[in-house]
C-alpha cells in the first residue's frame, strides 16, 4: 500500500436491480490505482460502465463487491455520516452545466454553498473570501457572482461548475464529461483551466470522456472499458500508440480523422454491431460478439487481465 | 457542376421578447449534384438556422426576412406550403441530431417509414410497400430487417434509431438529404459505422448532402466542401482539402487549433478561442469574429469585410486577405 495513491480501487463491482430477477451489471470488478497529482482517463461506448464506475467510487452508489481506497483510507461501507468529512477531498464536475446548477441560487451561492456544508465558513459572508478568488481562478469575475446560472453561456457554467468543486481544495476531482456539452472552442478553455490548476495544486483527476484525442491530451494513464469491465489499462501514449485489445483498436479506428488526406487513406478498422444490453452480457469474453478476432475459447473463458511490456494491462485471449 | 439547391443571400431571424435575433444575416451556398457540403460551426452561429429555412421548417417566431432558395428552378421561399409538402421528404428530406424526438414512439417503425412511402405515392400496393421498406431496412444495415420491422422505437439504440431516420429519409430517393448532426448523439463506434454508409449511399444514389456538424474530423472524413459559419454568416468557404491545408480564415484557424490531434505535444497548451460567441440581439457592426480574434484590426471592429475569393472555389471573410492587407507580423497569410 503506497502513500503515493491518492485512489486505489479493486474489483470495484456495482450491480443494479432491474425490475423482476434481472441485474444491470453497470460495473464488474474494475481494477485501477491512480497516483497523486495524477489523471487517468476513463473511455468506452456509452453504456460501458464509465460514469457508473465514477459515482460508485464517489459513493453515490452503494458499493456492490470490491474495494476502494481514498488516501489509504477504506471508504467501500462507510456510512455517510462518517464519509461526510473525507467529502471534501473528493469532489466532482459533471456533464450538463445546465443541470448541475440550482437555478434558485446565485453564482456566489452555489459556490459557497460546500463551504458552507463543511463548515469551513459558518455564514454566507464569510465565504466571499475563498469564493470570489476561486471564480476569479476559473475567469469569472465578481461581477458575475451576484448573477443566476440562466444568465450564463454553457462554457460559463462550466466555469461555476468547477469553482464549485475546487473552492474545498479536493485532492481528487471527477470529472465526468466535463466537456461534452461544450462548443469547440470552448472545451480548449475548460481543459486549458483544468490542467494548469493540476499543475499547481498537485490534484488528481478521474477524467471520463468519449473524445478521444482529448482524454490522450489529459491523462497520464487511459483505461478503455466495455460492458462494466477495464479490458485495456496503460500509460496514455503507449495506449494510443500501440492499443492490444481488439476493442481499444476498433474504438481507435473509429475516430474521425482531421486531415482529410490521411482520412481518405485509413484503413477502415471500425466496430460493427451495437454495445449488448448489461443486463445479460455475453459469456466469456463480453467482447467477443463484435470482436473481429473472436476464436471459440472467447466464447467460453473470461479472459484474464495480464501485463505485456511491462505496465500495459490487457484482458484479452489473443495475449 | 450544375447546383440543384442555389441560396442566395439569406437571412432569417426569430422575433423575440428580447428583440430581433438575427439568426442568419446574408447566407449564399449552392450544392453540386452528388455533392456532400459540410455546414461547421458553433452553436448560435446559425447552420441548423439555414439548413431548417431550405425546407422551411422554422418555428411560427422566425421571419425569412431576404434572399431566395432555388431548388430545380423553383424558388422554395416563394412557394405555397401546400406545393412545399410535396417536395419535403420526396425531393428533400432531413435527418436530426436527436432521432427519439422525431420518431412517433407509438407507431411500430415500418410502419412509419411505409407511411413515408405512401404519403407520396398513395397508390402503391401494400405489400409492395413493405418489400420496399424490408429491402431500405437492409441497405441502412438493420440487422433482422423482417423481425425489426415491428418494433417500436423505445425498442432500439440511439444508432438503430438514426438508421430507421436514414431508411426513411431515403425512402423516396431524395436529391437532397439535410443531416443536421445527425451523428453528434452517438458513440464514435456507431458514428463511424453511419458515416460509412452515408457515403455508400450517397454514390449509390447520387444523393446530394448538406451535413452540418462542429466536428471538423467529420467533415474531413465525409464531405467534398465545406462552409463554416460564424454569427450568422459564412466566414470561409472552400473544398475539404484547402480548408486545412490552406486554411483562410482566423476562426477557422482557431477551430483546428482547439482540437487535440492524436500525436499533440501535452506539454503545449491547447490553443483556446478566447471569449464566447456574439449575442446575436446585437451583434456587432463589424467582423463578428473580431472580438475574439488575435490579428484583429481597429478596421475590423467598425466594418465587415466581403466574402473574397482567395483562391479556387475558396473564399474567405476576412480583411487581412485583401489584395492590400499590410504584410506585418500579425497577419498570418502573409508572412
Amino acid at each position: 500500500m503506497s502513500n503515493q495513491n491518492i485512489l486505489e480501487v479493486t474489483g470495484l463491482t456495482k450491480h443494479f436491480r432491474a425490475g423482476r430477477n434481472q441485474v444491470v451489471h453497470a460495473v464488474d470488478g474494475v481494477s485501477f490505482t491512480l497516483g497523486k497529482g495524477r489523471t487517468l482517463g476513463l473511455v468506452g461506448e456509452s453504456g460501458c460502465g464509465k460514469s457508473s464506475c465514477a459515482r460508485t467510487i464517489i459513493r453515490i452508489y452503494d458499493v456492490t463487491a470490491g474495494q476502494i481506497l481514498l488516501n489509504g483510507t477504506d471508504i467501500t461501507n462507510m456510512k455517510q455520516k462518517e464519509l461526510k468529512p473525507l467529502r471534501k477531498n473528493m469532489q466532482m464536475i459533471f456533464q450538463d452545466p445546465y443541470a448541475s446548477l440550482n437555478a434558485r441560487m446565485t453564482v456566489r451561492d452555489i459556490v459557497a454553498e460546500p463551504l458552507i456544508a463543511h463548515g469551513i465558513v459558518k455564514k454566507k459572508e464569510e465565504a466571499n473570501d475563498l469564493v470570489y478568488p476561486m471564480l476569479e481562478r476559473v475567469g469569472l469575475t465578481k461581477e458575475h457572482a451576484g448573477r443566476y446560472a440562466h444568465e450564463f453561456s454553457g462554457g460559463q457554467r462550466q466555469r461555476v461548475g468547477i469553482a464549485r468543486a475546487l473552492v474545498l481544495q479536493p485532492q481528487l476531482v471527477i470529472c465526468d464529461e466535463p466537456i461534452s456539452a461544450l462548443d469547440v472552442s470552448i472545451q480548449a478553455q475548460v481543459i486549458n483551466l483544468l490542467k494548469d490548476y493540476q499543475d499547481e495544486k498537485g490534484i488528481s483527476y478521474l477524467f471520463i470522456a468519449h473524445d478521444l484525442s482529448m482524454v490522450r491530451y489529459v491523462s497520464d494513464d487511459v483505461g478503455v472499458m466495455y460492458l462494466g469491465q477495464m479490458v485495456e489499462l496503460s500509460d496514455a501514449d503507449e495506449i494510443y500508440k500501440n492499443p492490444l485489445h481488439p476493442y481499444t483498436k476498433g474504438l481507435l479506428g473509429s475516430i474521425p480523422i482531421a486531415n482529410p488526406k490521411l482520412a481518405r487513406q485509413k484503413e477502415k478498422s471500425g466496430i460493427e454491431g451495437d454495445i449488448p444490453s448489461p443486463v445479460n452480457p455475453p459469456k466469456g469474453c463480453r467482447f467477443h460478439t463484435r470482436c473481429p478476432y473472436a476464436k471459440p475459447e472467447c466464447a467460453e473463458a473470461v479472459p484474464e487481465s495480464k501485463y505485456v511490456d511491462g505496465g500495459h494491462m490487457v484482458a484479452c485471449h489473443l495475449y | 457542376m450544375e447546383p440543384i439547391l442555389k441560396i442566395e443571400n439569406l437571412k432569417t431571424s426569430f422575433m423575440t421578447s428580447n428583440g430581433e435575433v438575427q439568426a442568419v444575416r446574408g447566407v449564399s451556398l449552392t450544392v453540386g449534384k452528388g455533392e456532400i457540403l459540410g455546414i461547421v460551426g458553433e452553436s448560435g452561429s446559425g447552420k441548423s438556422v439555414t439548413a431548417m429555412s431550405v425546407l422551411r421548417l422554422l418555428s411560427d417566431t422566425a421571419r425569412i426576412k431576404e434572399g431566395t432558395i432555388t431548388f430545380k428552378g423553383q424558388d422554395l421561399i416563394k412557394m405555397p406550403k401546400k406545393e412545399l409538402r410535396g417536395i419535403r421528404g420526396e425531393k428533400i428530406s432531413m435527418i436530426f441530431q436527436d432521432p427519439m424526438s422525431s420518431l412517433n414512439p407509438l407507431i411500430p417503425v415500418g410502419r412509419q417509414v411505409e407511411e413515408m412511402i405512401r404519403e407520396h405515392d398513395p397508390d402503391r400496393r401494400k405489400e409492395e410497400v413493405k418489400k420496399d421498406v424490408l429491402e431500405l431496412f437492409e441497405k441502412v444495415r438493420i440487422p433482422e430487417p423482417e423481425k425489426r420491422y415491428g418494433c417500436f422505437p423505445h425498442e432500439f439504440s440511439g444508432g438503430m434509431r438514426q438508421r430507421v431516420m436514414i431508411a426513411m429519409a431515403l425512402a423516396n430517393k431524395p436529391d437532397l438529404l439535410i443531416a443536421d448532426e445527425p451523428t453528434t448523439a452517438l458513440d464514435v463506434t456507431i458514428q463511424d459505422q453511419i458515416l460509412r454508409q452515408l457515403r455508400e449511399l450517397e454514390k449509390e444514389y447520387g444523393t446530394s448532402i448538406i451535413f452540418i456538424t462542429h466536428d471538423l474530423g467529420v467533415v474531413a472524413e465525409l464531405c467534398d466542401r465545406v462552409a463554416v459559419m460564424y454569427g450568422g454568416l459564412i466566414m470561409e468557404e472552400a473544398p475539404i482539402d484547402d480548408i486545412f491545408e490552406k486554411t483562410g480564415h482566423p476562426y477557422t484557424m482557431g477551430l483546428l487549433a482547439s482540437v487535440p490531434d492524436m500525436d499533440q505535444d501535452k506539454e503545449i497548451r491547447l490553443q483556446s478561442i478566447p471569449g464566447s460567441p456574439p449575442d446575436m440581439t446585437n451583434p456587432p457592426k463589424g467582423c463578428p469574429f473580431a472580438p475574439r480574434c488575435p490579428y484583429a484590426r481597429q478596421l475590423c471592429a467598425s466594418e465587415l469585410p466581403d466574402f473574397v475569393q482567395v483562391g479556387e472555389g475558396h473564399r474567405s471573410r476576412c480583411f487581412l486577405r485583401y489584395s492590400d492587407a499590410p504584410a506585418d507580423a500579425n497577419n498570418p497569410f502573409r508572412k
